[in-house]
């Protein structure tokens, strides 16, 4: 049964990773500027800038090229980096655990002030409790996170010195060191998904606690937080599960501005650095990843609300 | 201590009101009643008459924009049950006085297992393990008329029919050996042979186990199958109350004439359209000044749009709130049980 629906989502995940890929490679030859210019500086002559080219098979039509990137990245060879000559996955999956830490962290971060912030807000209607949580949900969802970032090192860096403004210590390295590097990335990152989660999960919580298996509940004699723990949270939580999955893809996306901040060595800045030295197969090797790694988290989005829901079924 | 004849659960002057902008709404309006130790007791009346709010206060389950006036008692063993604090009124739901629900499809949680939820309330009450409530939750599906109970228990509500669904809500309700039980319209979502077999299994119990019922329902036939005595409710009054034999035979007030004349009989009447009361429920903001019935009453006075009537004793066992209970007495009663 697993391995059957297992299979099925595979199938559709080549098709996604393919039409992916070639747009992403379609963008890159829109942007203007030289990959060979880039490398040789202006002074190059058009000899040179030619002879390069043709080297790195840039003379050739785009689906040629894409075609070629096709046929090497499914041997798992996704070239190597025009500018530095590194091994291109090398490059990305040596940034790819940085990033994870700095996007798991932040959905933790969004999950712990959602659940906290969504629960305060419905046990006491139009409460102080009530108040500040619709305040966040609408001021975390608005606010821009670069911005964000900006005022959190000038508050927390700058005038506090508390917290480490740039940089990033690994979880595996020193666990105090990663806490205090990740708190503040974590919180710009995560601000808008806290602030969904706590709109989401407060308005599942008061519907479901109109309903009538919550009234069944309290007539066994549960009261109000035993009630919210064992009948109405979990039961919330499920539409929840899929803005979470969607927050993931899009808190990834945001790592090119959080980690250019804060000066991460994630995947985000190598993004950013890649498109600034034109250098396509790096980009093209981040991008593949992130699609993957979004496509993985919709496959446990998935599993996840089967094993939470017992009316779904994996099919 | 109480002695046999007196009441499980005693009423007095019930006054529930809800403020609005627009004025107050009082859905239950100075009611007085008892339940005696094994007695069920139906409550009747049409849509928004009450009945639910009624219910929901002897649990202490009522929408907190309703409050109840300080007078109200709601006496259950010697205790104004309304007076409670949150953690005695926890030890009485579900383990002195449990509820039942009308749609027994969204009455259990659908992602707990059945056995998990008619055991909570005896882990709960009897602070004992899921693994020892277990054997009580199987003989108690088993009562219910579950079959194969032991390897029902891993099951989700979604698996499960309208009917049995009902069969586990009465399971759990019984879990912890309540003295009074509340069924809030139990059969009105079921198919008509899965009524029948709904109120067999909690006439069956309430034979055994010897617990006081309070039913409500707008079905005069679940009345006839299963109460000893009626209570008639409209616009939040209690407008008669009886033995269900001579209530039935015998009404006093127009209102519950008019309920039983727009039963459908099986033997005669197929002929005949059937008797509907004329116009509708006044608003609960615009009562009339007298008889709440007085709109749609046939019998109504000069008297009757004055002056409300009280709820007077008119016979043995038998209160009724009408300014010409005589008349209708007098009356051929062509209604039978
Ligand atoms: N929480 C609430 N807020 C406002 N009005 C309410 C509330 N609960 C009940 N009411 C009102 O009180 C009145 C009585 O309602 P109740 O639910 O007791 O009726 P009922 O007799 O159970 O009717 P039904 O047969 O439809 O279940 C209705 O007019 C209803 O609109
Ligand atoms: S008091 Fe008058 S209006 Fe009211 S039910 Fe009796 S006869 Fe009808
Ligand atoms: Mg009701």
């Amino acid at each position: 049964m697993f391995f059957k629906f297992l299979l099925r989502r595979l199938m559709y995940v080549i098709p996604m990773l393919i039409v992916t890929t070639l747009i992403v490679f379609s963008l890159i030859l829109i942007i203007p500027g030289d990959p060979a210019l880039a490398l040789l500086g202006d002074n190059a002559t058009e000899e040179k800038l030619a002879l390069l080219r043709s080297q790195l098979g840039l003379d050739q039509p785009v689906l040629i090229q894409y075609w070629n990137w096709l046929t090497n990245a499914v041997q798992g060879d996704l070239g190597r980096s025009l500018f530095t000559g590194e091994i291109v996955s090398d490059a990305v999956f040596s940034r790819l655990g940085i990033t994870f830490q700095l996007v798991v962290a932040s959905i933790v971060f969004s999950f712990i002030f959602g659940m906290i912030f969504a629960i305060g807000s419905v046990i006491k209607p139009n409460s102080w409790m009530d108040y500040i949580s619709r305040f966040m949900g609408t001021i975390g969802t608005a606010i821009p996170n670069f911005w964000l970032a900006m005022l959190l090192i000038v508050v927390f860096s700058v005038n506090l010195g508390w917290l480490p403004a740039t940089g990033f210590t690994s979880i595996s390295d020193n666990l105090g060191g990663f806490f205090q590097s990740i708190i503040l990335p974590a919180i710009c990152l995560g601000a808008f998904g806290a602030a969904q989660i706590t709109r989401q999960l407060r308005s599942s919580l008061l519907e479901v606690l109109e309903s009538d298996y919550i009234r069944t509940a309290y007539s066994k004699g549960l009261l109000l937080w035993p009630v919210i723990w064992k009948h109405a949270l979990r039961n919330s939580l499920l539409p929840v599960i899929t803005t979470t999955g969607l927050l993931f893809g899009n808190m990834l996306g945001a790592t090119v501005v959080i980690e250019t901040v804060f000066a991460i060595p994630g995947m985000g800045q190598l993004a950013v650095n890649s498109i600034l030295q034109r250098d396509f197969p790096m980009l093209q090797g981040v991008v593949l990843v992130m699609v993957i790694l979004v496509l993985i988290i919709n496959f446990v989005t998935d599993v996840l609300y089967s094993v939470l829901d017992p009316r779904i079924e994996i099919k | 201590m109480r002695g046999p004849n007196e009441p499980v659960l005693e009423v007095k002057n019930l006054c529930s009101y809800i403020p609005t902008s627009r004025g107050v709404i009082k859905p239950v309006n100075n009611i007085s009643f008892s339940i005696g130790a094994g007695e069920i007791v139906a409550l009747v009346g049409e849509s928004g008459s009450g009945k639910s709010v009624t219910a929901l206060s002897i649990m202490g389950l009522n929408s907190p924009s309703i409050k109840y006036e300080k007078d109200s008692v709601i006496s259950f063993k010697g205790e104004n049950l309304l007076k409670m604090k949150k953690r005695q009124m926890k030890k009485i739901r579900g383990n002195e006085i449990s509820m039942i629900f009308q749609d027994p499809m969204s009455s259990l949680n659908p992602l707990h297992p059945i056995g998990k939820q008619i055991a909570e309330p005896i882990q709960l009450h009897q602070g004992v393990s899921y693994q020892k409530a277990k054997e009580i939750v199987v003989n108690l599906l088993a009562k219910v008329g579950i079959p194969d109970p032991e390897n029902r228990l891993n099951d989700y509500p979604h698996q499960l029919s309208g009917g049995m669904r009902q069969r586990i809500m009465i399971a759990m309700a019984l879990a912890c050996n309540p003295s009074l039980l509340i069924a809030d319209e139990p059969t009105t979502a079921l198919d008509v042979t899965i009524q029948a077999q709904i109120l067999n299994v909690m006439r069956d119990l309430q034979k055994d186990t010897g617990i006081s019922i309070l039913i409500i329902t707008h079905d005069l036939g679940v009345v006839a199958e299963m109460a000893d005595r009626v209570l008639v409710m409209y616009c939040g009054e209690i407008v008669e109350e009886g033995d269900v034999y001579s209530l039935f035979k015998n009404p006093q007030h127009p209102y519950t004439k008019g309920l039983l004349a727009s039963v459908p009989k099986l033997r005669g009447a197929s002929e005949k359209l059937l008797h509907t009361i004329p116009g509708a429920v006044p608003n609960p903001l615009e009562l009339p000044k007298g008889c709440n019935f007085s709109g749609r009453c046939s019998y109504a006075t000069e008297k009757c749009l004055t002056e409300a009537p009280n709820l007077v004793e008119t016979g043995k066992d038998r209160r009724a709130a009408c300014w010409h209970i005589v008349d209708l007495q007098t009356e051929e009663v062509t209604v039978h049980a």
